[in-house]
């Protein structure tokens, strides 16, 4: 029973990680049609970025902050220059140019920062609670991992729901042409939507770094995860990527805890086969019928 | 339409060879073999350890070519499927360590053809993002089943594999390397024959409409989900005998061989070479090979830290990937296409005074 506690709350704690990369891909495929593999390479790179100002001397926090600026910047920079010429090619054109992205950010990283395995500080005692005497299962770090990602997607909801950006942001995502005639600047929205997306992402990075060490393919199975999260989810429903994400997360919680931690990739594969053996377009997704 | 076709098609050949693709490619085929033969004895041995990699990439890379350029079907998994193959071998010279090739490279192709039946049955009903998602998994997972497993697999030391001698009536101070350059080229040229026969057959016909357009290959009568599995069942194929020789190549097969790495970078020699080109997965599989080497003397040159050197490669690729896709879509074998289109063209103008007919539109 304890074990099994443990296991769920590092599942939970993994699995919103994995939920702020599912998130920030079905952010990207939503607006562009586009699944950006090199998420997780750009959650590494400004990660190292955070790790450098720190290791130079910059506090903790300013760091930390700097690496979702970096990130902000970045996921911009991307639509900008690399995603936008390729939008009306054939869609293998973009996952190739993502591929690229993501296989350059792995070998710059170590170019600039070294390749060896750092240790990435946590803001906060990764050691397990306790209340009046009785051990909890959760740290003051797995709180923040929680309450962090919760917090940014909550914003993120206000934002697409609430806000007049937001509206111009979903419209351009659903129907580019009509936006466009209605006045949105359909292209800054699309940077706009990368850019938040990759901060997302980056968040992710910075709490994957702690647990996982950082490294240049750090983010490598993060990444697998939160694409698997998604797919289960369906890749057009937010809702649906967390749910997929946090699924995930306590499933391979489970199978690296009971059975070994070297198999949570392999049942991650087994879970994301069974899903799409069941229904091909995930659990979350619309039923269509394929377009001619 | 196979690249290697057009190579041939030359005007000045016989009608023969015109009509029949099998002979046009034959002759084709025992000709570039000559011509491998003499270049294997011109090289030093560490050249010819080269050369048998570039056959090995090139392998792979012309099965990928077969899946994602003829076929349109995406894998991010094919690093995974050599993993398939590299240690069938190992595991069956573990078993008995006399075995000879052939045995063991029928191992690796049935093992990995069974593996690429499996994932083509499921990649069948899955599309573009769904199909790239899973194969995506497959490579990160695989990868740690030998870590598991490490009784069978030998975990993270991998198995050892004897490389492959040089029979003796080749004489004494027949260097190994060479012997195994021959191999490697056997195998790769008789691979690349059969795929291009077969993309100039009805099945690759099939391979194409399917990609194309998926409801009219189906009003056609082609069982689309039928020839997706076939496309992954040969591709995979293809990847399990370049990963069994891979394993003779490198002498060990561990699981730090087959990352994610692998497989984006036989992704990117087809790219580079141009999607659907099997001279393209050539030419790719050269760079992949060649790159490395270059750099690697650049970097030495110019005393670079190791960090920096060993990633260059890798940046390079990356970049390239990147710039293609802005620039060439079509290749360094469409960019080549193009350019002596353009070449004939400006030729065939200077002949005449006004062209005959208005310049085709330009791809």
């Amino acid at each position: 029973m304890r074990a099994f506690l443990i296991y769920t709350v590092d599942g939970v704690t993994n699995g919103m990680v994995y939920a702020a990369v599912a998130l920030a891909l079905v952010m990207i495929w939503r607006a562009t049609r586009i699944i950006n593999y090199a998420q997780g390479a750009m959650a590494m790179f400004t990660t190292y970025i955070a790790f450098f100002v720190i290791e130079h001397g910059t506090p903790f926090w300013l760091g930390f902050v700097i690496a979702l600026a970096a990130g902000l910047a970045l996921g911009a920079v991307t639509e900008r220059v690399l995603v936008r010429p390729v939008e009306s090619r054939p869609a293998l054109s973009a996952v190739i140019l993502t591929l690229g992205l993501l296989i350059f950010l792995e070998a710059l990283a170590p170019m600039l920062f070294g390749a060896q395995v750092q240790s990435f500080p946590a803001p906060f005692s990764r050691i397990d609670l306790t209340a009046g005497g009785t051990q909890l299962y959760f740290s003051r770090f797995d709180i923040f991992t929680v309450g962090s990602v919760l917090c940014v997607m909550v914003l993120l909801f206000v934002l697409f729901q609430r806000t007049t950006i937001g509206l111009r942001m979903r419209a351009a995502a659903f129907n580019p042409e009509i936006a466009r005639i209605l006045g949105i600047r359909v292209g800054r929205m699309l940077t706009l939507g990368w850019a938040l997306a990759a901060l997302l992402g980056a968040l992710a990075g910075l709490l994957a770094a702690p647990v996982l060490f950082l490294y240049p393919t750090n983010m490598d199975e993060v990444l697998v995860f939160g694409f698997t999260g998604a797919i289960i989810g369906g890749l057009e429903s937010p809702v649906g990527a967390v749910v997929g994400a946090l699924g995930v997360g306590l499933a391979l919680s489970y199978v690296s805890g009971f059975l070994g931690s070297d198999l949570a990739p392999l049942g991650s594969l087994l879970i994301l086969m069974a899903v799409l053996m069941i229904r091909p377009r995930g659990l979350f997704g619309m039923t269509r019928q394929r377009q001619v | 339409m196979s690249a290697l076709a057009d190579d041939t098609d030359d005007e000045s050949l016989g009608s023969a060879l015109r009509r029949s693709t099998l002979l046009r490619h034959g002759v084709f085929f025992v000709a570039l073999a000559a011509v491998l033969l003499v270049a294997t004895y011109l090289v030093s041995p560490f050249h010819d350890y080269e050369i048998a990699g570039v056959a090995i990439y090139t392998i792979a890379a012309a099965g990928l070519t077969v899946l994602t350029g003829a076929n349109g079907q995406i894998s991010l998994g094919h690093g995974a499927l050599m993993m398939i193959g590299a240690y069938t071998t190992s595991v069956l010279l573990q078993w008995r360590p006399g075995l000879p090739m052939i045995v063991t490279l029928l191992g690796a192709v049935v093992s990995t053809g069974l593996a690429g039946s499996i994932i083509g049955v499921a990649g069948a009903r899955l599309r573009g993002p769904y199909l790239a998602g899973a194969t995506l998994a497959l490579a990160v997972a695989l990868p740690q089943i030998p870590l598991h497993f490490a009784g069978v697999f030998g975990g993270n030391q991998g198995l050892n594999v004897a490389s492959p001698t040089a029979p003796a009536a080749l004489g004494a101070d027949f260097p190994n390397e060479r012997w195994l350059a021959w191999l490697c080229l056997a195998a790769a040229l008789v691979t690349l024959f059969l795929l291009a026969n077969l993309l100039s057959s009805s099945v690759g016909r099939r391979l194409r409409t399917v990609r194309d357009n998926e409801v009219a290959a189906r009003l056609a009568g082609v069982d689309v989900a039928r020839t997706q599995v076939l496309a992954f069942v040969i591709s995979a194929v293809c990847a399990g005998l370049a990963g069994a020789l891979f394993a003779y190549w490198v002498s060990i097969t561990s699981p730090t061989g087959f990352t994610l790495t692998l497989s984006l970078q036989l992704l990117t020699a087809v790219v580079i070479g141009g999607l659907g080109s099997l001279t393209g997965a050539v030419w790719g599989s050269i760079i992949l090979i060649y790159l490395p080497v270059l750099t690697g003397d650049l970097a030495s040159n110019l005393s670079l830290s190791s960090d920096v050197a060993n990633n260059v490669p890798l940046a390079i690729y990356g970049v390239v990937l990147v710039v293609a896709m802005l620039v060439f879509p079509r290749g360094l074998q469409g960019a080549l296409v193009s350019l002596a289109r353009q070449l004939a063209r400006v030729i065939r103008m200077r002949g005449t005074v006004l062209p005959a007919v208005p310049s085709a539109p330009e791809q």
